[in-house]
This record gives C-alpha cells, sequence and structure tokens, in this order.
C-alpha cells in the first residue's frame, strides 16, 4: 500500500492526556468545510419545516419594526432628528437581530449538536462558528429587504455603508464571545439556557435599538456600556447616509469588549472542550 | 516491520462519579459546593469520590493492513478504547500514537437529518465524517449504488424504511478512505442481505486495500471470520491478545462462562421477560461441557428456562449462526402445553454435521403458538474442531456453513 510504504507523508498524531490542542488549528482548518455543512443544514432545514419557509425572516423583523415605532415614537414621542421613525427602528432591529441570532445560535450549538460530540471527532468551535455563519446567512436576507426600504423614505447611504462589514463583524465578534461562554458552560450547567433569553430581553430595551441615543445626553454614557450600543449606532449611521451620528466612546468600549469576550471565550471554550464528550 | 498504525502504551481512562450526583445545574451547584466547604470546614473531608478507571494500563500494538477485533462484556471499556483512538475524549494518562488518517464509525448515520433528503444527508455525513465536499461528489454515485436507493434520494430520509436508511447511512462510511478504519458494533442494525454485503465491503477494505481496521462486536462468530487477531478487554484492562480463535476461546471459558456453561443473570433484559426466563445453557460432548468439540463427535447444546405463566403451548429454539455471522439454521421442539415450572430442553447436532470453526447459539422461547418471549442471542459459543485430514485427501478451506456427511454414491464407467 503507498500509504503504508512511505511513513513520512503519512499524518501520524499522538494523544496524550492535556495534550489535544497540539493540531488544534491546524484541524479546524481542514474542517472548515464541515462548519459549512452544519450551517447549511440548520438553514435548510428550517426552511423545510416551516411551509412559509423564507416569510419567517422577514415576518418577525416587519412585526417588531411596526410594534417598536409605535411604542418608542408614537407613545413615548421619542425624538427622531428629522428621521423616520421606522428607519431608525428598522435599522436598529438588523444589527440586534444579527446579535441575537449569532448569540443565541453559538450558545445554545454544542448541546444541540451534542449528538455529534459524543461520536466523531473535529474540534468543538466548529459547532458555534456554524452558527454564525447561520446568523449571517440571516441577516443578509433582511438586510435585502431593509435597503429598498430604506430608498423608499428617501434615504440614499452614502460612504458610511462601506463600513457596514465591520460593524457587523463587531457584531459576531460580541456574539461569539459570549456565546462560546454560554454554549460551554451549558454543557456542565443545563441552565444556563435560561440565561440567554434573559440576557436577551434585557439586552433589546438597553441597547438603542428603538431609540437615538443621541438625543439622550445623560442617559448615553450609561447606555455606552453595553457593548452593543456602538455597533447598534454604527449600523444605523452607516445604512442611513450619516444622518445619525457615531458615538464614539460606545465604539471604543464595543471594540474592547468584544476583544476580551472573544479571547476569553475562546480560551475558556479551549480549556473545557477537552470534557464535553464526558458530560454532554 | 514497519511502524505500528496503531500504538498504545499505559492508556488509562478515570471517570470520577461524585456521591450526591451530578450537578446539572447551577443551583445544585451552588449548593453542593456551599455543603462541600461546609463540610471540609468541620470534619476536614469533602464528599466522597469514587473513582472509576474505564481504562487501565492498556498497552498493544497493531500493524498497518491488521484486522483486530475489540470484544468483552459491555462495560469492560471497548467503547471508552474506540472514543480515545477517535479523539473524542481524552485519557487520563498515558499515550497513543497513531499513524495514518483515523475515520471512525461509532454508529451509523451520525448527523443524519430526518428532514433533509437522502442526498443532502450523504454530504452532511460525509462532511461529519471527514471527507471534503470534493471527496463526496467524486463517491457520490458508488456511494447511492451499493446503498441501492437511488430512487429515494431525493426523498427526505424520515420517510425511508430502516433498512434504507441504515443502507446509506453505511454506504457513506464505507466509502471513506482512511488508512485507520474505527468501526464499533454498526453492523447489529440492518437486515441479513445488507449486513452481509457491509461484511463483504469490510473484507475488501481490509484484504484487498490493505486498511487497518478496529472491530468492536458482540456477534463473535462475525469478529472470528473478520478479524485475525483479537484484543479482549475486561474491566478496562486486557485480558487477552492473539489469535482471535484463541482469544474467544479464552473469552467463552473465562468467569460465568467457564467451560460451556453460561449461568444468566436473573435481570437481563434480553434473557427473559415477566412471562418466560432463561436460567442456563450448557455444550455438552462426550458427556463433559465444553466449548471445544471434536467434528467427528455429537454436540449436545442443553438449557434451562423458567416458565413464569400458563401459556396454551410453549417451546423453545435455538439459533445458530457460524463464524461468518451466517444464520445458520433455527430448530426447536414442538410446542406442547407446559406447566409453570423450569424445563430443560436440549438437541443434538450428529457428529459430521457442522463445519469447522467458531459456531454461536441464541435461544428463544416461544408461547401460544407466535409470541416470542424473548430471543437472548450469542448466548455460548463453542468451536468445532477437525480431526486431521487423512493422507490424500484435500488439505484447504473446506468452506459452507455445514458440512454434513451425505450419502454419496461412485462407480467406474466403462468406457464406451
Amino acid at each position: 500500500m503507498d500509504s503504508a510504504a512511505s511513513p513520512s507523508t503519512v499524518p501520524s498524531i499522538v494523544l496524550e492526556a492535556g495534550r489535544a490542542s497540539s493540531h488544534y488549528w491546524r484541524d479546524l482548518w481542514r474542517y472548515r468545510e464541515l462548519a459549512g455543512f452544519l450551517a447549511w443544514r440548520d438553514v435548510k432545514v428550517r426552511y423545510k419545516q416551516a411551509s412559509l419557509g423564507i416569510a419567517w425572516a422577514i415576518l418577525q423583523p416587519a412585526v417588531q419594526t411596526v410594534l417598536l415605532t409605535f411604542v418608542f415614537g408614537k407613545l413615548a414621542k421619542m425624538p427622531d432628528g428629522g428621521v423616520p421613525y421606522p428607519l431608525i427602528v428598522m435599522c436598529g432591529l438588523l444589527p440586534w437581530q444579527l446579535f441575537t441570532a449569532a448569540f443565541n445560535g453559538a450558545g445554545g450549538s454544542l448541546v444541540g449538536n451534542s449528538h455529534l460530540i459524543s461520536k466523531v471527532y473535529f474540534p468543538r468551535l466548529i459547532v458555534p462558528i456554524s452558527a454564525l455563519a447561520v446568523a449571517l446567512v440571516d441577516f443578509g436576507i433582511m438586510l435585502a429587504i431593509a435597503v429598498p426600504v430604506v430608498f423608499f423614505f428617501g434615504i440614499v447611504p452614502g460612504w458610511q455603508v462601506l463600513f457596514l462589514p465591520v460593524f457587523v463583524l463587531l457584531a459576531l465578534v460580541i456574539a461569539f464571545g459570549a456565546g462560546l461562554w454560554i454554549s460551554a458552560l451549558t454543557v456542565r450547567f443545563r441552565d444556563f439556557r435560561f440565561i440567554t433569553p434573559f440576557i436577551l430581553q434585557i439586552g433589546m430595551f438597553v441597547s438603542p435599538v428603538g431609540y437615538r441615543t443621541d438625543f439622550l445626553p445623560n442617559w448615553r454614557e450609561w447606555l455606552a456600556l453595553n457593548p452593543l450600543a456602538g455597533v447598534v449606532d454604527g449600523v444605523r449611521w452607516s445604512l442611513l447616509g450619516g444622518q445619525t451620528p457615531l458615538h464614539y466612546p460606545a465604539l471604543v468600549i464595543s471594540v474592547a469588549a468584544g476583544l476580551v469576550l472573544l479571547l476569553s471565550g475562546v480560551w475558556y471554550f479551549r480549556r473545557v472542550e477537552r470534557q464535553f464528550a464526558d458530560i454532554i | 516491520m514497519s511502524l505500528p498504525a496503531i500504538e498504545v502504551s499505559d492508556l488509562s481512562k478515570r471517570y470520577v462519579i461524585e456521591h450526591e450526583s451530578r450537578h446539572d445545574n447551577l443551583r445544585d451547584q451552588l449548593h453542593h459546593t456551599a455543603r462541600k466547604l461546609w463540610r471540609r470546614a468541620r470534619w476536614g473531608t469533602g464528599f466522597e469520590r469514587e473513582e472509576f478507571w474505564a481504562l487501565r494500563d492498556v498497552s498493544f500494538s497493531i500493524q498497518p493492513g491488521e484486522v483486530v477485533g475489540i470484544i468483552g462484556r459491555n462495560g469492560a471499556g471497548k467503547s471508552t478504547l474506540l472514543k480515545i483512538l477517535s479523539r473524542i475524549t481524552e485519557p487520563t494518562s498515558g499515550k497513543v500514537a497513531i499513524r495514518g488518517r483515523v475515520a471512525s464509525l461509532l454508529e451509523v448515520g451520525t448527523g443524519f437529518h430526518p428532514d433533509l433528503t437522502g442526498r443532502e444527508n450523504v454530504f452532511l455525513n460525509g462532511a461529519i465524517l471527514g471527507m471534503s465536499r470534493a471527496e463526496i461528489r467524486a463517491k457520490f454515485d458508488e456511494i447511492v449504488a451499493f446503498a441501492e436507493v437511488e430512487r429515494f434520494l431525493d426523498t427526505p430520509v424520515k420517510r425511508y424504511s430502516s433498512g434504507m436508511y441504515v443502507r446509506l447511512a453505511f454506504a457513506v462510511a464505507a466509502h471513506l478512505e482512511p488508512e485507520i478504519l474505527i468501526v464499533d458494533e454498526v453492523l447489529a442494525v440492518g437486515d441479513a442481505s445488507f449486513q452481509k454485503k457491509c461484511l463483504g465491503k469490510l473484507q475488501d477494505v481490509t484484504r484487498r486495500e490493505g486498511r487497518t481496521v478496529l472491530f468492536v462486536s458482540h456477534n463473535l462468530s462475525v469478529v472470528s471470520g473478520l478479524c485475525a487477531r483479537s484484543l479482549w478487554l475486561h474491566q478496562g484492562q486486557i485480558a487477552g491478545l492473539g489469535p482471535t480463535n484463541e482469544v474467544i476461546g479464552n473469552y467463552y471459558q473465562s468467569g460465568a462462562q467457564r467451560l460451556g456453561e453460561v449461568v444468566l443473570a436473573a435481570d437481563d433484559p434480553k434473557a427473559g421477560n415477566e412471562r418466560a426466563r432463561l436460567r442456563s445453557v450448557r455444550v455438552l460432548s462426550e458427556g463433559n461441557v465444553t466449548t471445544e468439540v471434536r467434528m467427528d463427535r455429537e454436540v449436545v447444546v442443553e438449557y434451562d428456562f423458567d416458565l413464569l405463566t400458563e401459556a396454551d403451548t410453549a417451546t423453545s429454539s435455538i439459533h445458530l449462526h457460524d463464524k461468518q455471522g451466517v444464520w445458520v439454521l433455527c430448530s426447536g421442539p414442538k410446542p406442547t402445553r407446559l406447566a409453570p415450572g423450569r424445563h430443560r430442553h436440549a438437541v443434538t447436532f450428529p457428529a459430521r454435521f457442522l463445519n469447522d470453526g467458531l459456531y454461536t447459539i441464541g435461544v428463544a422461547v416461544v408461547t401460544n403458538g407466535n409470541r416470542i418471549e424473548f430471543l437472548k442471542p450469542e448466548v455460548i459459543g463453542f468451536n468445532v474442531n477437525e480431526e486431521a485430514r487423512s493422507l490424500g485427501e484435500y488439505t484447504g478451506i473446506i468452506n459452507g456453513c455445514i458440512r454434513p456427511e451425505l450419502p454419496w454414491t461412485t462407480r467406474p464407467l466403462a468406457s464406451p
């Protein structure tokens, strides 16, 4: 056999306690297609199971937009600064939905794929990464619908839109970092599942999804402590041609928090990963 | 000799069972931690932690191209060993060196999604088992043909019969091209003809393509047909390693299965229910309980069972498998009215009826015509040994599930 004849080309590994890491990043790269396949599975299954299919991806944010416009714009009469209120809400919901889907998906991904984890080897980071891809697909659909709406209200996005990918990446980094913590902790303590909806419920209101922060001078600095505030402001700024301002302190906090969450999340995930199969 | 494909040295795996159960939720964990601290403060000890060694100082090596069976009872550490070799879990101590790409098949159809079609699942499952998209595409037609599901490729697999499902799942796995293949008990499912096909494929893989295979099965006759060498694990340690027939022979003779007699546990769910229960099974040759029998002697299989209920009629049957896993025959006495209580049934295989090699026996009890109370598969096994063939006889392997002596006639014909 050719494989036996040339031992130098045969990949060889050594398994030892505490040495799982030796090929980790190389394996992660080798298994990158699996992340794609898992994401493809999740997207496909979702739209197969729901007879309305893709309509759900649109319906939910549409209803939310109307509802939040009514609550913040009409009832609370928050200032709009000349921007149509539905646009303020819609451009706030976009990054928020992205974060929700990515955070929720990544957080529940390990337990959701426990049958794979106990039966097959692959770098476990693949699982939460695939959840990000699913969130990104949903975001793409929503964005494709949101852009014509922006034009419909007579706003033409400017050069600011070029920065949209940066904010999307930032939202994903924050969601991924936090999701890694939750997913790894959920394997050990199943009640972390209940923490996710809790965080999201509070987050929805402390993030400037339904309102502009630049008209809340007393609150603005406090709200900026939420890492998502900078992201939500940023997406709104880039989609609405700069009609709403960026808030730089919030952005700095977003970037810093994102990096801290990402690095610590990967660290913790890697630390407990090798026990997943034993306790999941 | 080349470097071993798998080299395991002093491998151990410990699981910790904490008395006080597991703490799956945070509240319990906090509560538990608080109590532990309290106990430690008061008595200087925490909760007792019971250690369980699923594997203990296991060492062996496997050469490239070898096919090795792993046998042992439930809980002997077989699955743990495979999980470590498959990199699903880490060893507690010791070392494993693996030379070659590993694919492991611990379950048929891992990751199959019921809502996806056959076609989609082939790609998904292939990716999960470590194939690249290009590899799957290249083998796709072959996989589908092997599974015989061409017509249902675009049907969600939830609508598949269980046979089709297993066929498709095995087909994907069978087309992996690793240097080392790890297979766990996956042939326990599927119909007999497909099982045979899978075994054939596995044999191809190992003989023609020279791959290293580690094979776990409870079907000892399959292990003996497929694997030249076997590893017997007992309570996490190696109890035997060597030629399969030798290891299996020792396995049958060990512990409760000593000397051709098996006494069944009273709570074995496969050996009975509330209506009937198998107690013991023996193999006898020339009046002695044994696992080694001669081909030119009769073999008696005898078993005791309890009938625990009134039944109109009751009977039992034996199910004989050969070393290839072929179901040779079923046989049982005529059903009669049996009183509740213990019964002994015995059957005699005539001399020169069975072929040489390993056979396994399963036992079933059937009441009221069609009600199968239980079927305990492979409850006991025995090895048929052929005496030395006389001079001038064919010396090669004589194939077949059985080798009965049949009435032949031979006569010379006058040449025309």
